[in-house]
């Protein structure tokens, strides 16, 4: 089980995420951000919980994200202020300016952008893994692993036997069509087909470590039941009564946790300011 | 004696594996036939890998492969299965470079076929990748431009599709221009067509009606060679372009290129607006010396007739 220790860096790195997503919220309502966003808020354990896992095992996987992607860029050591200026569209950014919200990478970190289609990621990476050998994580939600494509490199994943995961983001929406409506399998039943480990879980860090000691030894499925806060795209809201792990945890971490979000909070907030300016100045 | 285009493009194959450490990437490759006999029976410790029927996912996993630094030539045993196989070449390896400063070079092998093999299988489609950016088209019909197009490759990060077809393999001969002194049309032809383009200049020699021709190799970025120009120019009655592609496509764009470059009228040929069935009369093939000729005598009629 999780000690306090890992419990907290968990925390630690869920709530940059969650801070720095507060923020582009914020700058996104007021216009300042002129180009479409996809907050993660709300996901973010599953990426900070990973990122802290495989930090554990010594292990930087090549990363290949989606278009919600802003807490796996952090989690697994993004630059922030790069980030931001990814968003404001500067030529300093993360992507040059060229990959916007949704098709962040970095090099630094073995974060290869996305190209906009949905899933095209899952071949992509497996090819990568396959002709590299090495560790690689695959991030999915639960609407672009039902493309055809996915399916396919998913099952090639399993006849090459590769050290990869695949990890389903599932929101249960695709903007806000549910799951039901689209489909009447499960992506773990898919992935044991496939005779792929495929489980299905929570976004809590205790039932994610569950799975540590199959990560990278051959391929393995998470499919992470999660909530997404707000809008498929832009800074909104479609409900106020969404089960918020972050929340959740922080509660569950008490005042030490606390601290931590507002420390972060600040720090988020002067690191936003001051690209914000430097923005103006331009 | 010259190799043939078959036994070249096996060689460098064999290279792109053995020295270069490549990879080659495909479904049933190392099946009876070993892709028309142009691959070397290497296997997947070679580096020679199968992958599974799935196409748009395969295309996927080799850009994958290239993203890696890995080199791979990609082999798409009929370009009409392109359709499914190219949608993550051209919007992720074509791009990548642009975007993400992370080149993905990647190396196509389309190889086109038609007669009596229906609707989807059949001839060129060059024209599906030519008007994505990022990405380098060439049409090589000898050893010699084979050569160069692989070792533009390995000299290169660039994403190239190689448009073959199958006509050519046994081909041994080198296929220069041929643009001596003042000619009545140029023909500027693609792939299969160059050997028609041969055929149709002997025909109407006999007929006091001088043909040049114009091979194009480079499909995108076109370039136009200072003597295609010149002799374009100075032609009687414009040029022609030859694809066995759709019409509708690189013929069309080049004609207009070459149009604005010359101030002369440029003509096209290409696979007519109809589907290809598998039967002879339903069939949809490339311009043949015969249609071409006839085409040929409807341009000098009208141009004559406007003069």
């Amino acid at each position: 089980m999780l000690n306090s220790k890992q419990k907290i860096n968990i925390f630690k790195t869920a709530s940059l995420c969650r801070n720095f997503e507060q923020e582009t919220f914020k700058y996104a309502k007021e216009k300042k951000i002129k180009i479409p966003i996809y907050l993660s808020a709300g996901q973010e354990y599953i990426s900070s919980t990973i990122s802290n896992l495989t930090r554990e095992l010594k292990i930087n996987p090549l990363i290949f994200p989606q278009h919600r992607c802003h807490s796996i860029y952090l989690s697994f050591g993004g630059d922030i202020s790069k980030l931001i200026n990814e968003l404001f569209g500067s030529s300093l950014g993360c992507t040059y300016g060229m990959g916007g919200s949704a098709s962040i990478h970095s090099t630094k970190i073995n974060m290869f952008g996305h190209d906009g289609h949905m899933g095209t990621q899952a071949p992509i990476g497996v090819g990568a893994c396959f002709s590299s050998k090495k560790p690689t994580i695959v991030f999915l939600g639960d609407a672009s692993a039902e493309e055809d494509y996915v399916l396919g490199a998913i099952g090639w994943a399993s006849t090459k036997n590769l050290p990869i995961v695949f990890i389903i983001e599932d929101n249960n929406l695709s903007i806000l069509t549910r799951k039901k409506v689209r489909r009447n399998w499960k992506m773990h039943d898919v992935g044991r087909a496939f005779k792929i480990q495929s489980f299905d879980i929570n976004d809590s860090p205790e039932e994610i470590y569950k799975y540590k000691n199959k990560f990278f030894k051959q391929p393995l499925l998470l499919n992470i039941n999660t909530n997404r806060l707000f809008w498929h795209s832009g800074a909104g809201q479609d409900s106020n009564k969404t089960f918020d792990r972050y929340k959740f945890e922080m509660k569950k971490l008490g005042k030490k946790a606390e601290n931590i979000h507002q420390i972060n909070k600040k720090k988020i907030e002067k690191i936003w300011l001051n690209r914000f300016e430097k923005q103006l100045k331009k | 004696m010259a190799k043939s285009l078959r036994e070249t493009i096996k060689e460098i194959t064999r290279i792109h594996l053995k020295k270069n450490k490549g990879i080659v990437m495909g479904q049933c490759l190392t099946a009876v036939g070993w892709v028309n006999g142009t691959l070397p029976e290497l296997y997947e410790k070679d580096g020679m890998i199968e992958l599974s029927m799935a196409d748009v996912a395969g295309g996927g996993i080799v850009v994958g492969a290239a993203l890696m630094g890995k080199k791979p030539i990609f082999i798409i045993r009929y370009q009409g299965f392109n359709w499914y196989n190219a949608p993550m070449i051209v919007n992720y390896a074509c791009k990548s470079k642009e975007i993400w400063k992370v080149p993905c070079p990647m190396l196509i092998r389309g190889i086109g076929m038609e007669g009596g093999i229906g609707p989807v299988a059949g001839s060129s489609h060059h024209s599906l990748y030519f008007r994505m950016p990022g990405i380098t088209i060439f049409s090589p019909m000898t050893s010699g431009e084979y050569k160069l197009v692989y070792d533009y490759f390995i000299k290169n990060d660039d994403v190239i599709y190689v448009s073959e077809h199958r006509n050519s393999f046994n081909n041994a001969a080198e296929l220069p221009d041929k643009l001596e002194g003042k000619c009545d049309i140029i023909i500027f032809a693609i792939s299969i067509t160059r050997f028609e383009a041969i055929k149709v200049k002997e025909i109407l020699k006999k007929k006091n009606i001088k043909i040049g021709i114009a091979n194009i190799l480079w499909i995108k970025p076109f370039k136009i060679k200072n003597s295609w120009l010149q002799n374009l120019k100075t032609s009687k009655y414009g040029g022609l372009v030859l694809d066995d592609d759709y019409e509708s496509g690189i013929a069309k764009s080049i004609a207009n290129d070459l149009n604005l470059k010359s101030g002369k009228k440029v003509f096209t040929m290409g696979l007519k607006n109809k589907s290809a069935g598998f039967s002879k009369q339903t069939d949809n093939l490339p311009p043949n010396s015969n249609e071409i000729i006839k085409k040929v005598n409807s341009i000098i009629h009208l141009l004559s007739k406007n003069r």
